[in-house]
């Protein structure tokens, strides 16, 4: 049995939320890089340089690199041997989101659904558990924009639709979400699963490293597939017409009920944040 | 940055919008003020009840962002555009009331685009997501009304060679439309 305290727990739910949201991955960068080479619209090609320049300002000046510094997701992996001590591993969450967000001058963004009232310091959290044999524990800040959050959907297609019927539902989507989600995106895609599953698995997708390929080579293929057709409709960056609509395509896939075919897009803006960190 | 680009002023005119067309690069100076969907709800209800509006919107551009807080010594935090769907139901209205220029991201509706032709209004484009970079074109901000709303408060922003891209103009053109056109593949 190891024990970890809830005060380094708020402590690095604090230092990730600040970190997640000036510091904007290398794989990200790299993959700005590489779009700019194949990028052909020069207005594509010249947001393609500010967000590059942008994601350098953001680190040195240390202030976020989008000012919807988003809802805070956090995912915890942890073993079932690992003892939380001093008091609630939630509220130790919510306290290191309060106390981030404040320190780290990030917009609250979180608000009563109907009265819109702003909770102040945006909270509640998502709070993601994934309980595994061993002592592990790590954390994974997602700060979610909610540009892209809004041009996410699932849906339960007929198991009949099968490959093709799946990639129409993606492509579409991106389609139909045009310029809303700030592209150049990253499209998660859950596919099986129940309902919400599905949505769960393709936000999972989104925190894979670009670049990083599908452990699962018939998946690989796929993403590969989609992500050509995805950026065959001309969106480009900023939806202003280019060949670069989208960085990736990832999949998470998982067995399904023998009736449902359940598959979620999540799209992630080009601010593809996210941070970890072990205890 | 942008050799090419057109320095505009606001208030804008007339002649400052009509001679703008799709794909313009332009560097805004002078005030910008901030609204989102909660404050533009405000602002309609205060134009349809006739009561005074908290800033004149004749000739002012409106820039649709929530920035982040400002830290010590700086004007505002990030401040990067928000998604301008939003705003369509309640833009046509203030475009009728003299509003000349909207900054935002993404495409517009039908209402909004028919409201700027008539009315000689235009439709900027920032960089969505670009929050550190667009600050840096920000030299004051005031909060000067609704305060209430936190980010979404009204704002008044001093700004010099602010970038954006002509997205919609008042001739009918659409940037949106024709850069995807210009640029999709078909099957």
């Amino acid at each position: 049995m190891r024990s970890i305290h809830v005060d380094d727990i708020v402590r690095t739910v604090r230092d990730l939320a600040i970190r997640a949201n000036t510091e904007l991955g290398e794989d990200v960068l790299r993959a700005f890089e590489a779009a700019l080479e194949r990028e052909e619209s020069p207005t594509g090609r010249d947001i393609l340089k500010r967000l590059i320049e942008n994601a350098q300002i953001a680190r040195d000046e240390k202030i976020p690199m989008c000012q919807d510094t988003g809802f805070a997701v956090v995912f915890v992996d942890m073993g079932q041997d690992v003892h939380i001590e001093g008091g609630s591993l939630r509220e130790a969450i919510e306290e290191g989101v309060r106390q981030g967000y404040r320190d780290g001058y990030l917009r609250k963004s979180i608000c009563h659904p109907f009265t819109r009232q702003n909770t102040g310091d945006n909270t509640p959290a998502i709070i993601h558990i994934d309980l595994q044999p061993g002592d592990h524990f790590r954390l994974t800040m997602a700060p979610k924009g909610g540009g892209s959050e809004n041009m996410s959907r699932v849906t339960m297609l007929t198991p009949a639709v099968g490959i093709q019927g799946v990639k129409d539902f993606v492509v579409q989507r991106v389609k139909e979400s045009g310029p809303n989600p700030c592209p150049p995106t990253i499209v998660g895609v859950g596919i099986g699963g129940t309902f919400e599953q599905a949505a769960l698995l393709a936000k999972k997708a989104l925190l894979r490293p670009l670049g990083s390929p599908n452990p699962d080579p018939e998946l690989q293929t796929l993403e590969t597939d989609w992500l050509e057709a995805v950026n065959r409709l001309g969106i480009g960056p900023q939806g202003l017409g280019g060949r670069i609509t989208s960085l990736a395509v990832h999949i998470q896939m998982m067995p399904c009920h023998i009736a449902s075919l359940p598959v979620a897009v999540n799209i992630q803006c080009h601010a593809a944040r996210h941070k970890e960190a072990s205890l | 940055m942008m050799p090419d680009a057109i320095v505009l002023h606001t208030p804008l005119s007339e002649h400052d919008v009509t001679s703008l067309t799709i794909g313009d690069r332009v560097l805004l100076n002078g005030v910008l003020y901030t609204a989102r969907d909660a404050a533009h709800k405000r602002l309609v209800e205060l134009l349809q009840s006739g009561g005074p509006l908290p800033f004149d919107l004749s000739g002012q551009v409106i820039y649709y962002v929530g920035p982040s807080p400002a830290p010590p010594g700086r004007p505002v935090g990030a401040a990067g555009p928000t998604t301008s769907y939003r705003m369509d139901a309640y833009a046509p209205m203030l475009i009728r009331h003299g509003l000349r220029g909207m900054i935002g991201k993404g495409a517009r509706n039908d209402a909004v685009k028919e409201a700027m032709r008539q009315h000689k209004a235009v439709y900027f484009a920032a960089i969505g997501g670009a929050g550190a970079l667009t600050a840096r074109s920000i030299l004051s901000a005031e909060v000067i009304a609704y305060p209430e709303l936190g980010p979404e408060a009204v704002r008044r922003l001093e700004v010099k060679n602010f970038p954006v891209i002509v997205a919609n103009d008042v001739h009918g053109g659409d940037l949106y439309e024709e850069g995807v056109r210009r640029y999709a593949r078909t099957a």
